[in-house]
């Protein structure tokens, strides 16, 4: 029963809501099933299934609220839960930080956000996928180490102000690492999908087993400050930690790089080179979301920052009230706007530069400046006059992404990642602190 | 039920409506009240799992085990004066892993009845199956013998989910109003516990019922310069620990004075979460003020609760005998320390370093009877006066390195993920002769003495690191010589531990913890110890972190 319809989850929602008694009630359904493999050295390592439904009842009083949960579903274990929750509530100290629920809100479709093809995929199709990545390694003689993960189900919520929700989310990850016999190069690819339709594993494979070998035998080269291509997959990481960290309360409290001296945010400033664009969607096409928050708000499209200028800020609903400001959700995804360059066309127009095919173990240095450090992995290479001319060792990097995107240089088309749409990134300046030794 | 009776049963779930969302420790949110139900008596689970490993041999199976778990977990956070969320979570079911024509299958199932668990079973082995056509290695098992019907329990004082979450939410109040009354502009502290009450039962023999118990309170405090707009945080120098509530009781036998001239105490079995509160809010006044580093080479004198993190990345990492042999490659990597570098005895170190793997340390969090495999836990050498003499492993590795027994490494963070190989508690062996920190100091020119978990970063071979900490003083002439900030040291893991110039002795040595040690994909969380003593490496490259962002 892991993935309910709308009709059914819905029907459940309406009878746990109708045993309510509370001055305010809110319901929430999920439920997903899905499956992985997980391959290396050429050969599956572990593999696995699961799948899980569960309820949660938020019931209030006033500015007193309580919560339980349960996943069975006979009438008796419903009641039972509402009253759990009803009697928590009842005694709950009053939250400071109280506000009403939400009523009927209006949200966006995104059909897309789930593939029935996803839901229906087979222990056999997994192991056909990676078997086939594992045997085009095999052949040309690499190592190959892989992972294929598939996830369907929904989300369902519905509250005694009348606010109803339900969409259906499907997603498929795959992503390889492949490795030359003597260990001398490594290569990468990762991809992620709502519908299987888009998946293709020797497509990947192909490009984590060129760059393997195309890395071997790297030379050393100076740490120091170098213009960079960084591939989506290295730049991501960097975006995204920026991208958690544009909150409104953060920012107003003093304690985020959005915060301004002497007080206040910068929202409304430009902070990034004018090229920069930041929006979430969750309507479009290649990253369809949920069109809905956690707490019910609707997920619309959202400019986060618009040719370099901070425009939106999200905050919790308690922060926006107290503070005046728009009430805006946090995003799923994002989508950063970008030219019509692929990645080998930012290489045609480099003079000088390093190809960062992926950035790894990136962890926080300073909050206040954003400054990350991390390291290139699975195929850095040295670029002179528009071609790559040989591999380079990999570096340490010590950068902050509000730095870095104000040292743009020129920005690719857009590809998706991990739920959101990121362009290979040209960067001047780009700092690199020490050499790995590490392939 | 009064006012007081319902913290401790809802766990003040109010605050979870109306803020954004916390870290969570997984499992369905259940009332705190549910944690101390009882679970199944081990006859019903004895039961259960015979249905299971019955259903995988039916099926065609040549080895299955079977983990029914229920892992219950609490965590409490606050902010300054108001509790912000209280998470009771509690997770059931069952999980199946078998061997059917040499590859593994795994299926978890939270119906945790005979036919539920004996479909799961089922369902594992038709994947074995599946990934067998495709199968280049075949699985072998190092052999273990059935321990028939056994038990194992934490040996905690206090079980912290008896105690009323009042009392603990007055703790973390506690703390933060001491932050507050220091000067701190803002404290945030938290309290995350665990149970994990896993039954194992194997076609070997086995059926291991153990009771496993977790705990970990911390604070990050903050303070702020409005008029320069700079900001600095110092979070607690506490570690999660494998005890009962009684770590948040301090005793005084249990703290260790610091560096001279630097207030820190470094705490053993229990910790003084006020005290150092109260510490955190003054240093993190210092901090704003603090000089920034000159980047250059300087010696290193670093703290058990900071020198932890950097055992746990540069050694406890890089000896995963699955990272070693490619089994990680494509998400936590692989390892420079490889059986063909171990054989030819290249120094991980200098000939202080003797660096232990220790599943039986009591107080420590990686201490159980038994893994999740069905073996019975031990303690061995990893590194052995500076060199490399073995690795940590699991029943299907140790033939690949010519042994016949696993070193009971095999965890799995939840009855539905898969047990696979992770980290024992690796810990620095303190120095035989007698050595306090600061007769360490006395002999440091040019120095950098480094307290507390800061920021880590380490490439996917193990080679290069680096490392922050929450407070940083200059040594400077044999004496502390003022705190200094924007420090990162950056090092190859070899050169590093071949730069170990002195150690503290027993007196000094104290565990520090990581509870969300990951690795896997899925991925998955362990928790483990690290236990040293204050410990001097010279001439470390040491970065400036500072920038300018506008």
């Amino acid at each position: 029963m892991a993935i309910l319809s709308k009709d059914e989850a819905q029907t459940i929602l309406q009878k746990v809501l109708s045993f309510s008694t509370a001055d305010e009630c809110d319901v929430t359904l999920t439920g997903s099933t899905g499956g992985n493999v997980r391959s290396a050295r050429n050969s599956i390592s572990t593999a696995g299934a699961s799948e899980n439904v569960s309820l949660a009842v938020q019931s209030r009083f006033g500015k007193r609220a309580g919560t339980a949960t349960c996943n069975e579903f006979d009438e008796a274990s419903l009641r039972r839960c509402v009253q759990r929750a009803e009697e928590i509530a009842r005694l709950a100290p009053e939250s400071p930080e109280y506000v009403p629920l939400l009523g009927p809100q209006t949200y966006l479709a995104s059909p897309g956000s789930f593939a029935a093809r996803t839901a229906a995929i087979t222990p056999d199709y997994r192991a056909e996928q990676i078997g086939a990545s594992m045997a085009l390694c095999e052949a040309k003689k690499l190592s190959s180490a892989g992972f294929f993960n598939d996830s369907a189900g929904f989300v369902a919520k519905r509250n005694s102000k009348g606010l109803e929700a339900y969409q259906q989310v499907s997603s498929v990850d795959f992503s390889i690492s492949v490795r030359t016999a003597d260990g001398t190069g490594s290569g990468y690819a990762i991809a992620n999908y709502t519908d299987l339709a888009k998946f293709d594993a020797a497509r990947l494979t192909r490009v984590a087993a060129d760059k393997a070998a195309s890395s071997v035998k790297a030379k050393a080269i100076e740490p120091g400050k170098y213009t960079v291509i960084l591939e989506p997959a290295a730049a991501i990481d960097l975006l995204n930690n920026m991208m958690g960290a544009m909150d409104a309360r953060n920012a107003d409290e003093g304690r985020s790089f959005l915060s301004k001296k002497g007080g206040g945010n910068k929202k409304g400033e430009k902070v990034f080179d004018e090229r920069v664009t930041i929006y979430s969607d969750p309507t479009h096409p290649d990253v369809p979301d949920l069109t809905f928050a956690g707490d019910g708000r609707p997920q619309q499209k959202t400019t986060w920052v618009e040719k370099g200028i901070v425009k939106n800020l999200y905050t919790s609903r308690f922060w926006a009230q107290k503070s005046g400001v728009p009430d805006i959700p946090a995003p799923g995804g994002w989508i950063m706007q970008g030219g019509t360059q692929s990645t080998a066309d930012l290489i045609k127009g480099t003079a000088k530069g390093i190809l960062v095919t992926r950035l790894y173990y990136i962890r926080a240095v300073d909050p206040q400046t954003l400054l990350y450090t991390g390291l290139t992995r699975d195929g850095t290479f040295y670029i002179e006059n528009g071609v790559i001319k040989f591999p380079v060792k990999n570096f340490r990097s010590n950068e902050s992404p509000v730095i870095m995107l104000n040292n743009l240089e020129a920005l690719g088309k857009p590809v998706r990642l991990n739920g959101s749409l990121v362009p290979p990134l040209k960067i001047r300046d780009f700092t690199f602190t020490s050499l790995s030794d590490a392939v | 039920m009064k006012r007081r009776e319902f913290v401790g049963l809802s766990g003040l779930a109010a605050g979870a409506l109306f803020l954004p969302n916390f870290p969570s420790l997984g499992g369905t949110p259940v009332d705190a009240a549910c944690l101390l139900e009882p679970g199944l008596d081990p006859t019903q689970k004895k039961r259960l799992a015979d249905a299971a490993l019955n259903a995988a041999k039916s099926a065609g199976a040549s080895y299955a085990d079977v983990r029914i778990g229920r892992y219950l977990n609490q965590s409490i956070f606050t902010r300054e004066k108001q509790v912000q969320n209280i998470a009771s979570g509690e997770s059931f079911g069952g999980g199946v892993r078998v061997l059917a024509n040499g590859t593994w299958g795994f299926a978890a199932t939270n119906v945790v009845t005979e036919a539920g668990l004996a479909k799961a079973a089922q369902l594992a082995v038709a994947i074995a199956k599946a990934n067998a056509k495709v199968q280049k290695e075949k699985v072998q098992l190092a052999p273990q013998k059935g321990y028939g019907e056994v038990t194992w329990r934490t040996p905690i004082k206090q079980n912290a989910f008896e105690v009323p979450v009042a009392q603990k939410v007055e703790l973390l109040l506690a703390a933060n109003a001491k932050a507050l009354d220091n000067g701190a502009s803002f404290v945030n502290s938290s309290l995350f516990q665990i149970n994990e009450q896993k039954y194992f039962a194997s076609t070997d023999g086995s059926y291991i019922d153990q009771d496993v118990h977790r705990i970990w309170p911390t604070f990050s405090v903050t303070g702020i310069d409005r008029s320069s707009g700079k900001f600095r945080s110092r979070d607690a120098l506490s570690a999660p620990m494998g005890l009962g509530y009684e770590y948040l009781t301090p005793q005084a036998a249990d703290q260790v004075a610091g560096a001279a001239g630097t207030g820190l105490i470094g705490y053993r079995n229990s910790y003084d979460m006020l005290a150092d509160a109260a510490l955190a809010a003054r240093q993190v006044k210092e901090k704003l003020t603090a000089k920034s580093v000159v980047a250059g080479k300087y010696d290193l004198v670093l703290e058990p609760n900071h020198l932890g993190l950097t055992i746990h990345e540069s050694v406890g990492h890089p000896l995963e005998l699955d990272r070693v042999l490619g089994y990680e490659a494509n998400y936590a990597g692989t390892s420079f320390a490889t059986l063909e570098w171990k054989a030819q005895g290249i120094p991980y170190g200098s000939k202080l370093v003797n660096i232990v793997a220790d599943k039986l340390q009591p107080g420590s969090l990686g201490a159980v009877g038994y893994d999740d495999e069905g073996v019975q836990t031990k303690r061995w050498d990893l590194i052995k006066d500076g060199t490399l003499v073995n690795y940590e492993k699991i029943r299907d590795q140790a033939h690949i390195v010519g042994q016949t027994e696993s070193d009971g490494c095999c965890y799995a963070d939840s009855w539905d993920s898969v047990q696979f190989q992770r980290m024992p508690n690796v810990s620095l062996q303190p120095g035989k002769a007698k050595m306090s920190v600061d007769n360490m100091i006395k002999n440091v020119d040019k120095g950098i003495y480094i307290a507390g978990r800061g920021s880590y970063s380490i490439d996917q071979q193990r080679y290069n690191f680096q490392f922050g900490g929450q407070v940083f003083y200059a040594i400077e002439k044999g004496q502390i010589a003022g705190m200094i900030e924007d420090v990162a040291y950056q090092a190859n893991t070899q050169e590093f531990w071949n730069s170990c110039a002195a150690i503290c002795d027993e007196s000094d040595y104290r565990l520090f913890g990581s509870f969300f040690d990951g690795k896997g994909q899925p991925s998955q969380v362990s928790a483990v110890s690290h236990g040293s003593a204050t410990t001097r490496f010279n001439g470390v490259n040491v970065i400036n972190t500072a920038r300018k962002i506008g």
